[in-house]
């Protein structure tokens, strides 16, 4: 079969598919809609249409970024726009097959909003929410939209019409359109990507290889897991485009094995390319012959850096190695390598698609197109979004993100994960693009962002990545051994109240050391986190240090729970709650916690019944409550006698 | 989960003889199937972890000693990925993610109340060989963390309230 007719077959499949009568059932089943339920849910999907004999088609779809509302289902019925429902249990799927399916009632109330043409009464467009309208899909533009297990559905939506562009041009005119596009890599180091495969290709040697990064070690960070679950042909796709420019023959994904389901999906999409010619000898019939081979992960974020990760390819320990040479030089088995990240490679498909100017028509001057983020912490509505490029942090966390839970105040956004910083508040009118993330301390990244409130700890933070990046080192080089557990040992000292006058200026200076002699980035990045915060949260490490109090009420040691004699009823229930039995009290008397006993787990202070609040969490205070469990009268007595405490 | 997994290997494990060593064949086969190819270490160390859930030291050594290459370099990368473990698992394996999100959504308070209730600590198996505790750095569902994974089954939005009651569930 000839791509044209591969495609022809495509699209009277998806035609037909939009033509039939019957109602059409989404469901998204990515990984973060399963751990929300949405597996339950497509079984009472499925049981109630049996029950009913109703005839519809269910498609399992990927994630569509609003993580926040999941589990998501999206209903169309015959000649109406799709509606997308939030935050759908079972009773409620099965509710909607009665209302809407057979009864012909929307549910505007349940609904997010509608796709496609036309309107119903009562419910927004879906892209005109607040959480959507900044946003601009490129690499994500299938995901949620098409079944991933179904190479059709990707063919259908101009899927490898960039290849099949590719393949009628020369290797150096593919190279062309993505210099057009501007497109820097998307894996952390924004590397033009032309530029890279300008490289490999006039390396010299026969044998090449190109690899897909798939490795998303960045703890909080899941842009990759989405793509690659929700359509993973378009990364696919631009990975033979890229072997095509380069002249490689062999690729690999090498991706981690804490994503089973992506993996699960890459080896069905790779065995559908084969089927059609895609993959293998002479591809679509020109002389361009490519395989592609995936390479699980075993549990290391130091492999995601480029030699590492090839030296994991090759069997051996993971463990970076100096450059150059560059991989494009001596890569996988010494052989001329082009390594790219996951989000890079689906971008590419896009640009061969549509045209490097067109991708460059988005963004800013020196950062062109879109950029995945993973928004997560403390924001509203969490999830995947796709930005353009130069889009304000403002605009991310209060217009996507729709602000803080519970109103609290924004302290700060972490970007870029442990090589990454966190930034204050004074920067959310920064642009997103390369430049201005590394002139505020930190960086792109591969595209973490972890929104903080008043209720994160700034030291406890730093400390957090530290132990990251300590445990991670591999412990090839000095600085990055040596200096991270030394960083590491300071910071713990700091949290736990026993800091000394001159550790800041000491974690600064090691931070240096760090950051210039490490072999690799990991070590060159770790002490990003430690720099950003003592650069915007100074206070808080001298409030540690100096006064042994931590005032987000985080760090354990700097922590003291109460119970406020004048407020306890007597009630028992954070006695009962408490795992160390550190609360002495009976029935209608003051409890009290033991300080020794304390544990500090927090128990208590969630338990108390809001009406009482009893419990308080203070740090550098000390509470005056009774030696023994006094009747709770006797407290509110002395409270009118204006002498509250003992 | 599954019930092949094998309860009494410790045993096997402690007593270092070679010739106790039960699944030479299971081990033999993985080797077969990846042709004995030296690039392919690590995703045989994998497979034979799938199947034996940890790595025997006996199998290390067969993997020595059929693929020519010295038990040094089998145990460095054995012990360099956190996915290998050298001590025998619990039939439950639970995951608590200690990932950015999940960390300041209150992941360590979480893992904490595991401990307490299990009454062990991370990395450890419970004496019944019931459940294993492991942590790890991000599962890519962020958005709804913390969260803790049994057997590949997510739970989203854990709370230390709900820890109980879900690992009651087990067997
Ligand atoms: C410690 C460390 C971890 C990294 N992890 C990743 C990763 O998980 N995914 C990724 O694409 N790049 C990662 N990188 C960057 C890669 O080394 C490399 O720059 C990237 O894959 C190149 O692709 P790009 O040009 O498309 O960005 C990491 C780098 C370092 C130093
Ligand atoms: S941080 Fe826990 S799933 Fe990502």
């Amino acid at each position: 079969m000839t791509f044209d007719e591969i495609r022809r077959r495509a699209i009277s499949e998806r035609e037909a598919l939009e033509a039939s009568e019957k109602p059409h059932i989404f469901i998204g089943t990515a990984t973060c809609g399963r751990s929300a339920g949405a597996l339950a849910v497509r079984e009472a999907i499925k049981a109630e249409l049996e029950r009913r004999r109703i005839d519809a088609i269910i498609t399992e779809v990927g994630c569509i970024g609003l993580c926040y509302a999941e589990p998501l289902v999206d209903i169309t019925k015959s000649g109406r726009p799709r509606i997308c429902y939030g935050n759908v249990t079972p009773e409620i799927a099965t509710q909607l097959i009665e209302d809407y399916i057979v009864n012909d009632n929307p549910r505007p109330d349940l609904a997010l909003g509608t796709i496609g043409d036309g309107s119903i009464e009562g419910i927004p467009k879906f892209f005109d929410l607040a959480v959507l309208k900044p946003q601009v899909r490129i690499s994500l533009r299938n995901c949620g939209f098409i079944d991933p297990e179904n190479i059709n559905h990707y063919i259908a939506r101009d899927g490898y019409s960039g290849l099949a562009k590719a393949l009628g041009v020369s290797p150096k005119a593919v190279i062309d359109e993505v210099w057009k596009s501007g497109l820097r890599g998307r894996g952390g180091a924004g590397f033009p990507t032309a530029r890279k495969w300008e490289f490999c290709r006039s390396a010299v040697g026969k044998e090449k290889y190109i690899i897909c990064n798939a490795d998303e070690g960045d703890p909080g960070a899941f842009m990759d897991r989405d793509l690659l679950e929700g359509d993973p042909h378009s990364v696919l796709e631009g990975m033979l485009i890229g072997a095509y420019a380069i002249g490689a023959a062999e690729g690999y994904i090498y991706c981690r094995a804490e994503y089973p389901l992506a993996i699960a999906r890459l080896n069905i999409a790779l065995r559908q390319m084969r089927e059609y010619g895609l993959l293998g000898d002479s591809i679509l019939g020109s002389d361009f012959s490519f395989d592609i081979r995936i390479k699980e992960g075993a549990g290391a974020f130091v492999c995601g850096e480029e030699t590492a990760l090839m030296m994991s390819i090759e069997g051996k320990r993971g463990m970076p190695r100096s450059r150059p040479p560059f991989p494009a030089i001596s890569g996988l088995w010494g052989k001329p390598t082009n390594i790219n990240n996951v989000e890079t490679w689906a971008d590419v498909s896009a640009i061969l698609q549509r045209g490097g100017e067109w991708f460059a028509s988005y963004g800013t001057e020196k950062s062109k197109g879109t950029k995945n983020f993973s928004l997560a912490g403390k924001v509203r509505c969490t999830g995947l979004i796709e930005v353009p490029m130069g889009i304000t942090i403002r605009q991310i966390v209060y217009g996507i993100g729709g602000g803080i839970p519970g109103d609290k105040k924004f302290k700060g956004v972490q970007t870029g994960g442990p090589s990454g910083g966190c930034l204050p508040a004074s920067a959310l009118d920064l642009p997103v693009d390369y430049e201005s993330l590394t002139a505020a301390g930190s960086i792109m990244g591969s595209g973490g962002m972890i929104v903080m409130d008043e209720d994160t700890c700034m030291v406890d933070m730093a400390r957090y990545f530290l132990t990251f990046t300590q445990a991670e080192s591999c412990g090839k080089c000095v600085p990055c051994r040596v200096g991270t557990r030394q960083m590491l040992d300071i910071l713990e000292r700091v949290s736990k109240g026993d800091g000394e006058p001159d550790d800041i200026e000491k974690l600064e200076k090691l931070a240096i050391t760090v950051r210039d002699c490490s072999l690799c980035a990991l070590g060159g990045t770790a002490p990003n986190p430690v720099l950003t915060t003592i650069r915007y949260f100074r206070d808080e490490y001298e409030a540690h240090i100096n006064e042994k109090r931590c005032p987000a009420l985080v760090c354990k040691a700097l922590i003291s729970y109460y119970i406020l004699p004048e407020k306890c009823e007597g009630c028992g229930i954070c006695l009962r709650d408490c795992p160390v039995e550190a609360i002495s009290g009976g029935k209608r008397m003051v409890h009290i916690i033991d300080q020794d006993r304390c544990i500090k787990c927090g128990t208590c202070l969630d338990v108390c019944p809001p009406r009482f609040s009893a419990v308080v969490k203070v740090s550098g205070q000390h509470i005056t409550v009774p030696e023994k469990p006094i009747p709770v009268i006797m407290s509110k007595e002395e409270r009118v006698k204006g002498n509250g405490n003992h | 989960m599954n019930e092949k997994r094998p309860g009494p290997v410790l045993e096997r494990s402690e007593g270092i003889e070679h010739a106790g060593f039960k699944d030479t064949q299971e081990v033999a086969a993985i080797i077969d199937k990846y042709k004995g190819e030296i690039g392919q270490l690590i995703s045989i160390l994998q497979d034979i972890q799938a199947k034996l859930y940890y790595l025997p030291k006996e199998a290390l050594v067969q993997v020595s000693e059929t693929m020519g290459i010295p038990l040094s370099r089998v145990y460095s990368v054995a012990t360099f990925f956190k996915a290998f473990s050298l001590k025998p698992r619990g039939r439950h394996m639970i995951n608590v993610c200690l990932g950015t999100a999940c960390h300041v959504r209150g992941a360590s308070k979480l893992l904490e109340q595991i401990e307490r209730s299990l009454k062990i600590s991370r990395g450890e198996t419970t004496g019944d060989f019931k459940f294993t505790l492991e942590t790890l750095n991000c599962m890519g569902c962020c958005a709804l963390g913390p969260v803790v994974r049994i057997d590949g089954r997510y739970f989203g939005q854990m709370s230390a309230g709900k820890v109980d009651l879900i690992l009651n569930k087990y067997e």
